[in-house]
């Protein structure tokens, strides 16, 4: 059957359809029609004139031009579904993050059983339907110089090993660090004040007790920190150890240069804003001449319910820009993640507020205070996350070999009409 | 929404600067309706001229619809907005309509079961930031398969006031509790494949928003497209599957179909997305697992695109991390989270009274002043403008100085209101004890790094020795 453009106004007129605003249509133009149940046809050339008026509106919006017509056949045949397809919106970046080792080998220079690789991600975390994932985000767990206070939920799991650093970093790698992070809080001349070559030999003691690659912090003093971290670059020689952290404030110079010399990684830490990052990782490229393949960044991570939300966004855009090309902003990121343990929320018995409803078990609140500060600046980009509750390393495990494709498919019943 | 510059909607404005929406100019007012601070029916002027003249009708119709939303907006109850939002991330502009979050009850539970967590849905209560935070609204699921129970339910969770979501996937039990409640606005769940002629004469017949359900997204366009050519106001549920793979590929058709909506335009996904975390309740383990697991979920669709979820853990220690990431996450960025400046009193307090110092960051400012109203503590609390920073960072970035500290207690005339001469600082400005013991010739004492402990510190050492 052949439908003329006459007829097809009419039928067009049969559907509410009044003019097709600045819209015309010249020469003789015949629509053809296979035979078949009339029924059957009418509901496909519905379908078909809903795709055509979709097309329109979208050719039209592009003009400029507000959609001039509305989908309404689908009136003609009772209820049929309207047959669409969905096509998912694509997106790829210009570029990549940085690929950088943390750890090496004895065949690279180094001692370490197991290296991770950060970085080298061409799109948001875990959409790996734009790009695949290179290298999943890894866990750090915090080991400590000297005892210091912890949270309840925390201190029961390190407890016994808190005297012997070497000891709590093979409690860390038990509960699943794929890297150890000792703070070498005890040079703060404010507490200890232990020299410089002394800490060193603890970060020795540690590259002995475990094999997989490790972090070395100071302790937030920013004369001597400098002082400390290169006194732990040179006894760790060629090992790749990530030194945490060079800030805008101290000496990065020395710091960046420690690193060059014996062929370290450097933190470079900026206090939750973007231009300081992308001027501290200039200096340190440009000025200093560090290598690309030897610089993370920490933009500071802030706890769930105490600006989260900076962090989350602050980072969120880091990622973007590197994606998008902002060479001084594509490193990989890294997240105190511990940090979620000075909400109150995390620690504290419970509310000391009247009005709010009881908080619950605080063994149960703490470990998921970490997980869904951690989960949540998981998807901002962050390459690495420094932890400490092993329930919450666990569960951060797990989540990241999830979402990067690592699990199979595991069947479950609906939940719909299920009791529970 | 569609338009990016005010220019574009100023050309349909009355150009009078009348002042009437309590903006100075149109284009002024064009501009709060870019950033969503202003709707165009807050022209009044141009609403009133739409009665009865043509052309106003017009712009005013055209400016209503280049200026909606870029995801539908939809109404659950009486007033939760679910959807209405513009951007893929939050910095781009804001996130508007919070995640709601639904809470589930079945029909086989018993009567006591169902109240007790009615009640919890409806008196859960975390304060955060000057106000208390609340939970939306309950899930009422028809697990009997009788329609009668299933209404009976229906009206009796309806009797808590909160927004409802029905959730059964059969035509005739869903029929009963409509009957019974469609009064409340509920959201229906949910059409699929099998049934979706029968939700659709529903949704027509009691003029109820409707949730279409589909892992498959070319079906869940289709089912998405059908309801809304009939006008039907449509959520979307791609299904959430808890574990695995499954749980990947959800995250993957979330992230698709709100991108898609987004950046590629497309009007017919442009809908609020439903995410299910109880889902995880059907895995194997213990309940704290299952808890946790389903709070991972619900985390992870916090962050992204999820509009409304359906949960089943009341616990507080799962409710409370989900219900603060939310409000974290849907903050607007665009307004500094700050409070003025100067003294303030805290339960009526004495020339003996303490003096506290503490930051204009609002987080910061509401923890003090709710921890000391909460125990009871009379004191002077001196806020320092910071610029919204709060006590660690404003320390380290040289906001928090004893000059200003000085600055600020001459301002307030503090000398004069009380006789002692002491200072209280917060635990973490303790590096500056001695810099504002200099400056201002008080004798500074450094409090507890929280200030949920400043009760126990008073008692050891207030009045000072």
């Amino acid at each position: 059957m052949k439908l003329t453009l006459e007829e097809f106004f009419k039928l067009l007129s049969q559907y509410e359809i009044e003019e097709i605003e600045g819209l015309r249509l010249e020469g003789d133009i015949e629509i053809e029609l296979e035979e078949g149940s009339f029924a059957g046809v009418l509901a496909e050339v519905a379908n078909e004139i809903n795709l055509a008026i979709q097309h329109l509106n979208n050719a039209l919006a592009k003009l400029g031009i507000s959609p001039a017509l509305q989908p309404q056949v689908e009136r003609l045949e009772g209820k049929v579904l309207l047959e669409r397809k969905f096509e998912p919106f694509r997106v790829s970046y210009s570029t990549a993050i940085q690929e950088v080792q943390l750890g090496a080998k004895r065949s690279e220079g180094g001692s370490r059983e197991s290296v991770v690789k950060l970085g080298g991600e061409k799109s948001l975390p875990f959409y790996l339907f734009d790009s695949p994932q290179p290298n999943l985000p890894v866990i750090s767990i915090d080991v400590f110089d000297k005892p210091i206070p912890l949270p309840k939920a925390v201190r029961e799991h390190y407890g016994d090993v808190m005297e012997d650093p070497a000891e709590w970093a093979k409690r860390a790698v038990k509960f699943g660090a794929d890297v150890v992070t000792i703070h070498l809080v005890s040079t703060d001349p404010l507490l200890d004040d232990t020299p410089p070559s002394e800490a060193a030999k603890v970060v020795e003691e540690v590259l002995q007790a475990v094999k997989v690659p490790i972090i070395v912090g100071g302790s937030g003093n920013k004369e001597k920190d400098p002082v400390v971290l290169e006194k732990a670059a040179e006894a760790a020689e060629g090992e790749r150890i990530l030194l945490a952290s060079a800030t805008l404030d101290t000496d990065w110079e020395r710091i960046g240069n420690a690193a060059k010399k014996h062929n370290q990684v450097v933190l470079s830490w900026t206090q939750m804003d973007i231009n300081n990052q992308k001027t501290l990782n200039r200096y340190l490229l440009k000025r200093l001449k560090l290598p690309k393949d030897s610089l993370v960044m920490d933009p500071t991570t802030a706890a769930l319910g105490y600006g989260l939300d900076y962090a989350y966004t602050n980072m969120e855009r880091i990622r973007l820009a590197g994606l998008k090309g902002d060479e001084d902003l594509a490193f990989p990121i890294s997240s105190g993640t511990t940090n979620a343990w000075g909400a109150r929320e995390a620690w504290m018995k419970d509310s000391p507020i009247e009005g709010d409803t009881p908080w619950g078990p605080r063994e149960l609140r703490g470990p998921l205070w970490e997980i869904v500060t951690g989960l949540t600046l998981s998807l901002a980009g962050v390459d690495l996350f420094m932890m400490m509750h092993p329930a919450a390393v666990a569960v951060m495990k797990e989540l990241i070999s999830t979402l990067c494709g690592k699990k199979n498919k595991i069947e479950t019943g609906d939940w719909v009409e299920a009791e529970i | 929404m569609k338009v990016k510059s005010p220019l574009e909607i100023y050309k349909l404005l009355p150009k009078t600067n009348c002042k009437e929406c309590g903006y100075d100019t149109c284009m002024s007012f064009a501009a709060h309706i870019i950033d969503r601070t202003a709707k165009p029916e807050d022209c009044k002027p141009l609403v009133e001229a739409a009665k009865h003249d043509e052309e106003a009708r017009r712009n005013l119709e055209k400016l209503i619809e280049l200026t909606s939303p870029e995801i539908d907006e939809v109404v659950i109850g009486k007033e939760l907005k679910i959807g209405g939002e513009e951007v893929l991330h939050r910095h781009e502009l804001t996130f508007f309509n919070p995640t709601a979050l639904f809470f589930d009850v079945s029909d086989t539970m018993d009567d006591k079961e169902i109240d007790e967590r009615c009640s919890r849905v409806v008196e859960y209560r975390k304060f955060y930031v000057g106000r208390y935070l609340t939970l939306d609204g309950i899930a009422v699921r028809c697990t009997s398969r009788n329609p009668e129970r299933f209404a009976e339910v229906a009206k009796k969770v309806a009797g808590y006031g909160k927004p409802m979501i029905l959730v059964s996937l059969s035509e005739e039990c869903m029929r009963a509790a409509l009957k019974a409640v469609s009064d409340c606005n509920p959201l229906i769940y949910a059409a699929t494949p099998e049934n979706w002629r029968g939700f659709l004469d529903l949704a027509l017949e009691f003029k109820v928003p409707v949730v279409v359900r589909s892992s498959d997204l070319n079906t869940l366009k289709s089912l998405a497209a059908t309801f809304k050519s009939e006008g039907v106001k449509v959520v979307l549920d791609p299904v959430t599957e808890a574990m695995g793979e499954g749980l990947r590929k959800t995250f993957e058709r979330v992230v698709q179909l709100r991108r898609t909506a987004i950046a590629g335009g497309d009007k017919e996904v442009a809908c609020p997305i439903l995410v299910t975390p109880i889902a995880a309740w059907m895995v194997e383990g213990d309940a704290v697992s299952k808890a946790y697991w389903e709070t991972v979920i619900a985390s992870l669709f916090i962050v992204k695109y999820g509009d409304a979820m359906i949960l089943h853990s009341l616990e507080p220690y799962t409710v409370m991390p989900i219900i603060m990431l939310r409000e974290n996450i849907y903050t607007d960025p665009r307004t500094p989270v700050q409070v003025e400046a100067g003294l303030r009193e805290i339960n009526d307090p004495t020339p003996e009274s303490p003096v506290f110092v503490t930051t204009n960051f609002a987080l910061t400012y509401y923890t003090v002043e709710s921890d000391l109203v909460s125990a009871n503590i009379s004191g002077w609390l001196l806020v320092l403008d910071t610029g919204g920073l709060g006590v660690e960072v404003s320390v380290a970035g040289g906001q928090f100085t004893a000059d200003k500290v000085k600055e600020l207690m001459e301002k307030a005339g503090i000398a004069e209101k009380v006789k002692h001469r002491f200072l209280v600082i917060p635990g973490l400005a303790a590096r500056l004890q001695g810099a504002i013991e200099d400056e201002t010739g008080w004798k500074v004492l450094v409090g507890p790094t929280d200030s949920g402990r400043i009760k126990g510190w008073l008692e050891q050492h207030w009045p000072p020795k």
